[in-house]
């Protein structure tokens, strides 16, 4: 019960403290949203004028700091959200965001799970298989593909099917030219525009899967328990999921919770490279333009996100683990 | 942890040869570059294909791609190791103190620690940078504000294991101050860890400061190699046939990058050595070890041991 109250209580602070921070870092640094507007509308208008428009949307650049702050607090954990002062002027940040989100968590969060699943059985098939071909081979090719750079990776996909062959289509999320629905042309034109990005994700983020998996599976492998499974005459098969695997999975689990972060970051840059239009690209626009409440509401959603999946990772953990349950 | 066992490591040894490269060319880009100057715009004709004047083209802008290049490569190595070396310096600092001062400096660090951690790091750089200006330093400053937690919760893991050993305990009987046993004692235990953390956040600042110069975070007029990417994705390179601008600067990213990681698995390698390549010279040993031990069990523990 301690360690679950200990663990809350550090979830809410860290929830606090993103908060704070991209309440408080925009606001101290130079530009504002009356420069961006101006920016962006090229119209020669004072900045009076435009500061009084974007006040209509709830832009308060003349209240005090820290009443600013505490509405900022209380509105964002109610979910009023307020309206874009960005790019997308005046429309309900609760609209961009729920427009924006299927996207992400369809192309993103699919993938990822893809990802972590193949890595892991093919982690757990290399490291079971010692010196066979697939592990000779397989760890210095993924310790090079799991960190090149996503978004270039993005590029040369797009260089080759998109430009050159012609075979797939290189942005946004569906030919525009379709009615949205369920009729099969739609869906084949989301699937067709999700490929590529979904490849690009998937090449640099496996290796890291597979590599843990069986270096975890190399050390779990050599314990007196698969011995012991291995005396007793049971299946190959038997012993390598259910004795080795369950084991070498455990820190893989909570990995798999904190790459959330890492993995909605590596997003941000491939929404950008292929113009799909997921909370990643939004990120980029709001930043671009000063667009303080979406851009707070993005990075508590983020924030969120990773909380959430740690906080499933922990149960998970006491669900497969006897020992963590006693230690809860 | 001794040199001669990384030159030993095929992989330790590919990636210093590729890390070795670059410290060359970032030392003396004149030796390399066709021109002194690499940011002349109209030098040449704009989007010229490779040739032995160009041997990778030049951009829309008439700039020869080779020599940005060979100029991008310090821009790139300062950043990385400045970065991978002040947030290892952090995390060094913060994880020993944390675990030999225990209590409640522990519980504040530890916690410190952790939110950073869960911070989602990559929207927080973008902000950061987006309103921090656009100079290296404060790219280095984004780069180590996001970077240490991760080594700090290993340094920290580590020193917890060393906390009672009884040479520490000597020098506390010895009376020495509890700066110099964390410095002089504790770290010099705890090399191999801090040489490993620190190619991973080298590694980490490449790729992640590159990708901050590819949306146009980044200082704009450097020729640094995710800068040449955002030229070239701003001009459109791909659209007017000039794949060369966004192939090599990306290339150069994915080699420096190569190198560190390669350097830093080769270290877990050389410290865990179950996890070294199993060579076919071994496996026959190991078969033939494993033969003459009849029964099966044992043939595969053989096998294991002489792995």
């Amino acid at each position: 019960m301690r360690f679950v109250v200990r663990r809350l209580s550090m979830f809410l602070f860290t929830l606090w403290a993103a908060m704070t921070l991209n309440f408080f870092i925009p606001r101290f640094m130079p530009g504002n949203p009356v420069q961006a507007l101006q920016a962006r509308i090229r119209v020669k208008e004072s900045p009076a004028a435009l500061a009084s428009i974007l006040s209509s949307f709830g832009y308060k650049p003349n209240a005090g700091l820290v009443p600013q702050y505490l509405t900022y607090l209380k509105d964002m954990l109610t979910g009023q959200w307020g309206a874009s002062i960005g790019l997308s002027l005046g429309e309900p940040v609760r609209d961009i965001i729920l427009q924006a989100m299927p996207w992400t968590l369809g192309l993103i969060g699919l993938t990822t799970v893809i990802a972590f699943a193949l890595g892991n059985v093919a982690g757990i098939v290399a490291g079971w298989r010692r010196g066979g071909t697939l592990d000779s081979w397989l760890p210095s090719t993924l310790v090079v593909t799991a960190n090149l750079p996503y978004y270039w990776v993005g590029m040369l996909l797009i260089l080759l099917f998109a430009t050159t062959l012609n075979w797939l289509p290189a942005d946004f999320n569906y030919d525009p030219t379709i009615l949205p629905g369920f009729s099969p042309g739609f869906v084949g034109s989301v699937l067709q525009h999700a490929v590529l990005p979904a490849f690009t994700l998937l090449v640099t983020s496996i290796g890291g899967w597979i590599l843990t998996m069986r270096n975890n599976m190399i050390t779990t492998v050599a314990e007196d328990y698969v011995r012991m499974a291995r005396a007793k005459g049971l299946a190959d098969r038997r012993i390598m999921f259910g004795y080795a695997a369950r084991n070498a999975m455990l820190p893989n689990i909570s990995g798999f919770a904190m790459s959330l972060g890492f993995v909605l970051s590596g997003s941000v840059l491939v929404e950008y490279v292929f113009n799909y239009p997921g909370l990643g690209y939004q990120l980029l626009n709001a930043v671009d333009n000063n667009d303080y409440p979406l851009m707070q509401v993005l990075f508590m959603l983020y924030t969120v996100a990773v909380l959430v999946a740690l906080l499933a990772a922990d149960f998970f953990m006491v669900w497969l683990d006897p020992r963590a349950r006693e230690k809860g | 942890m001794k040199f001669a066992s990384l030159v030993k490591n095929r992989k330790a040894l590919i990636g210093l040869i590729l890390f070795g490269i670059t410290v060359v060319v970032s030392l003396f880009p004149g030796l390399f570059a066709s021109q002194a100057d690499a940011d002349v715009i109209g030098a040449f004709a704009p989007n010229l294909g490779p040739s032995t004047a160009h041997l990778l083209g030049t951009t829309s802008y008439g700039e020869d791609i080779f020599s940005q290049l060979v100029f991008g490569a310090r821009q790139v190595l300062v950043i990385a190791l400045a970065a991978g070396g002040f947030a290892t310096v952090l995390s060094v600092l913060i994880g020993i103190t944390a675990a030999y001062l225990g209590g409640v400096v522990d519980e504040f660090l530890s916690l410190i620690t952790n939110v950073v951690l869960i911070l989602p790091t990559f929207p927080l750089m973008i902000i950061l940078a987006r309103y921090a200006g656009t100079s290296n330093w404060v790219m280095i400053f984004v780069l180590v504000a996001t970077g240490w937690s991760y080594g700090a919760n290993q340094m920290r893991a580590q020193a917890l294991s060393l906390r009672n050993r009884d040479f520490l305990e000597a020098a506390r009987v010895r009376g020495e101050r509890r700066a110099y046993i964390i410095l002089f004692e504790m770290m010099p235990t705890m090399t191999s860890l801090i040489v490993a953390n620190f190619l991973g956040s080298a590694l980490y600042s490449v790729l992640a400061a590159s990708g901050l110069q590819f949306i146009g975070l980044g200082n704009r007029s450097s020729d640094s190699w995710g800068t040449m990417l955002y030229w070239a994705d701003s001009q459109e390179a791909l659209q007017a046939g000039n794949a060369m601008w966004i192939i090599a600067p990306g290339l150069a990213i994915a080699v420096l990058s190569a190198a560190f990681a390669l350097m830093n698995y080769a270290f877990d390698e050389i410290g865990n050595p179950a996890l070294r390549p199993v060579r076919r010279k071994d496996l026959r040993k190991a078969k033939k070890a494993a033969e003459t031990l009849e029964e099966k069990g044992a043939g595969h523990d053989a096998y294991v041991e002489a792995v």
